[in-house]
């Protein structure tokens, strides 16, 4: 029972009416036309070719593709953000060497186009035709490996992807570890645990709280960004889309599968980077959201409004809050 | 257990420390008062190395805080060595700093277990009591975000006393809690004095100082202007300074 049902007194029976949106309906209104011209354009216009789009949808090349590129994007991102951290904690170190090391590269990295990169990667052997470990200088050498058969196209893609990425993430976790308080570090110092110790179940596991969103930004801005090694032909979701147009001559209907797949891998990053988030939230809210995106999704879309009291209790109870 | 001799330190070109000379025996109880920027916090911050001395000696239990004396020479401690003597010196922040992304239980045992290497199990068994000894218990699985400060704050000294250390060091560790939480904080820290615990206490509690305090220093401007018996100190001050200070905060 609410204090309203109890009450008796005439102000129990008043109605509360909520503001009225008439902007609402006529806003819903206009994007409601908008959207069914959209639609029917899709539908009737025979160039978009929802047929050959059906076809080609789950055809072979494509669906390996489609691999490929997930592939290419979740190794780039590995590369990328375990270089980040390394760089980041070199750029905080206290030791200028290292510091202006990792300045340099964040600067070398960052200021050259990616293309570039995948490109002089990929045609490393033009420049050293061999690779060899041994010492510097005086020509000992223990093993020594063709630069082609150690930089294969993917290793080349790799390598150029992940090492562009990791500037980028260098500072999206330096921002992390600065957000982290200082008083952080020095209560965990003043427990007697050593710097390494500190950053690693101290520091980093808060800053990940900042660092998660941009990296979900960077992930997704990857996963499009690898359409780019068409250039060294290497087989990934676009480069397959293309092949078929460079056969059939037909191009729109190939790009609109391309960019299905490519909605469909965001979408499942994006639901991934909730989790993500959830997780790192732990502990910095007093009261904890609770349940994932499907859950929360569900309880979105119930008909209803759960966060307006239900329709019966929508009385006003001033006035007998001391009966 | 704690002996300053003519510690000093600067920041930049401001000396904030000009000279401090005190000591603190096993099992003491030192206050420290005295106006903000006195330099007091940063006493207690130089005596488990958190800041860096300029010039005298500071040792605890003997050794020197930081550094190693061979022959007439002070070397600097590598920051293993310095870790490993910070762990046993137990301090409390005027701001908690729980670490918010654990529970009570694991800022309780992450030192122990990492640092120490204690096991596990026994780290858990420990913590356990020392909840109950600061009057949280039943708490362990509680983010230190749901807690009041001074629930916070009794859990950041059952974290320090987690490391069984033989000197605590407390800095202001009432000025950011709600009047009515001073109480229950105050209370552990009075139990702690009485098992025997050396402490070394910056703090605006007068009403503590003089009943649990064995001694009271002053400090103003870098310089213990006074020390001796807190009764004393505080009914019978014999520095302008002193009495200054006193008429403005009882």
């Amino acid at each position: 029972m609410t204090a309203a049902d109890d009450s008796t007194g005439a102000a129990s029976h008043l109605k509360a009416v909520p503001v009225r949106h008439p902007g609402r309906w006529v806003a819903a209104a206009v994007i409601a036309v908008v959207v069914a011209m959209l639609i029917h354009s899709f539908l009737a216009n025979p160039l978009y070719d929802w047929g050959r789009i059906g076809r080609t949808l789950f055809a072979a090349p494509i669906l390996r593709g489609t691999l490929k590129t997930l592939e290419l994007t979740v190794l780039a991102m590995v590369v990328g953000i375990a270089g980040g951290i390394l760089l980041a904690v070199m750029r905080l170190s206290p030791n200028p060497v290292l510091s202006a090391s990792s300045a340099f590269y964040i600067w070398f990295f960052r200021g050259t186009p990616v293309l570039v990169q995948i490109v002089i990667w990929y045609n490393l052997s033009y420049l050293y035709k061999h690779i060899s470990l041994g010492l510097p200088f005086v020509h000992v050498t223990f093993v020594t490996f063709s630069t082609n058969t150690l930089i294969s196209q993917f290793g080349a893609a790799i390598l150029g992807l992940g090492l562009n990425e990791a500037a980028y993430m260098a500072e999206i976790v330096r921002a992390g570890i600065l957000s982290v308080d200082e008083g952080q570090s020095e209560a965990a110092s003043a427990l007697g645990m050593p710097s390494s110790l500190i950053m690693r179940r101290i520091v980093l596991p808060q800053a990940m709280r900042i660092i998660v969103p941009p990296t979900g930004n960077e992930t997704i801005s990857m996963l499009k960004t690898t359409s780019i090694v068409i250039y060294i032909a290497l087989p990934e979701l676009f480069t397959s889309a293309q092949n078929y147009i460079n056969t059939t001559f037909v191009s729109i209907p190939y790009f609109i599968v391309a960019c299905i797949w490519y909605l469909a891998m965001t979408s499942v990053l994006t639901i991934g980077q909730g989790y993500i988030e959830r997780y790192y939230g732990r502990g910095s809210n007093r009261n904890p959201p609770s349940g994932g995106f499907l859950e929360r999704m569900g309880r979105a879309l119930r008909f209803g409004r759960p966060w307006l009291p239900g329709r019966d209790q929508m009385v006003l109870s001033t006035g007998n809050n001391g009966d | 257990m704690v002996r300053a001799e003519g510690v000093r330190k600067r920041f930049g070109v401001t000396e904030v420390l000009k000279g401090i000379d005190l000591e603190v025996g096993r099992g003491e109880v030192l206050c420290v008062i005295g106006p903000s920027g006195s330099g007091k916090s940063t006493l207690l911050r130089c005596i488990n190395h958190l800041e860096k001395i300029h010039g005298g000696r500071l040792s605890v239990d003997g050794e020197l805080v930081g550094y190693q004396q061979r022959g007439d020479r002070l070397y600097e401690l590598r920051e293993r060595e310095v870790a490993r003597k910070r762990a046993e010196i137990g301090m409390v922040f005027q701001h908690f700093n729980l670490f918010p992304h654990m529970t009570v239980l694991g800022n309780i045992i992450e030192a122990p277990c990492r640092v120490k290497k204690v096991a596990r199990d026994e780290a858990i068994e420990r913590a356990k009591r020392l909840l109950d000894q600061v009057g949280l218990a039943g708490r362990e699985d509680t983010y230190p975000r749901q807690l009041s400060g001074g629930q916070q704050q009794r859990v950041a000294i059952a974290r320090a006393l987690a490391m069984e250390p033989k000197l605590m060091l407390f800095d202001e560790p009432t000025s950011a809690l709600d009047p009515e939480l001073v109480g229950d904080v105050l209370d552990v820290m009075r139990d702690l004095a009485r098992s025997g615990m050396t402490m070394f206490v910056v703090t605006h509690e007068m009403g503590f100082a003089r009943e649990v305090g064995d001694k009271l220093v002053f400090m103003d401007d870098g310089v213990v202007v006074e020390a001796g018996v807190p009764r004393d100190v505080i009914a019978n001050p014999q520095h302008e300074r002193t009495r200054n200070f006193l008429s403005k905060v009882l």
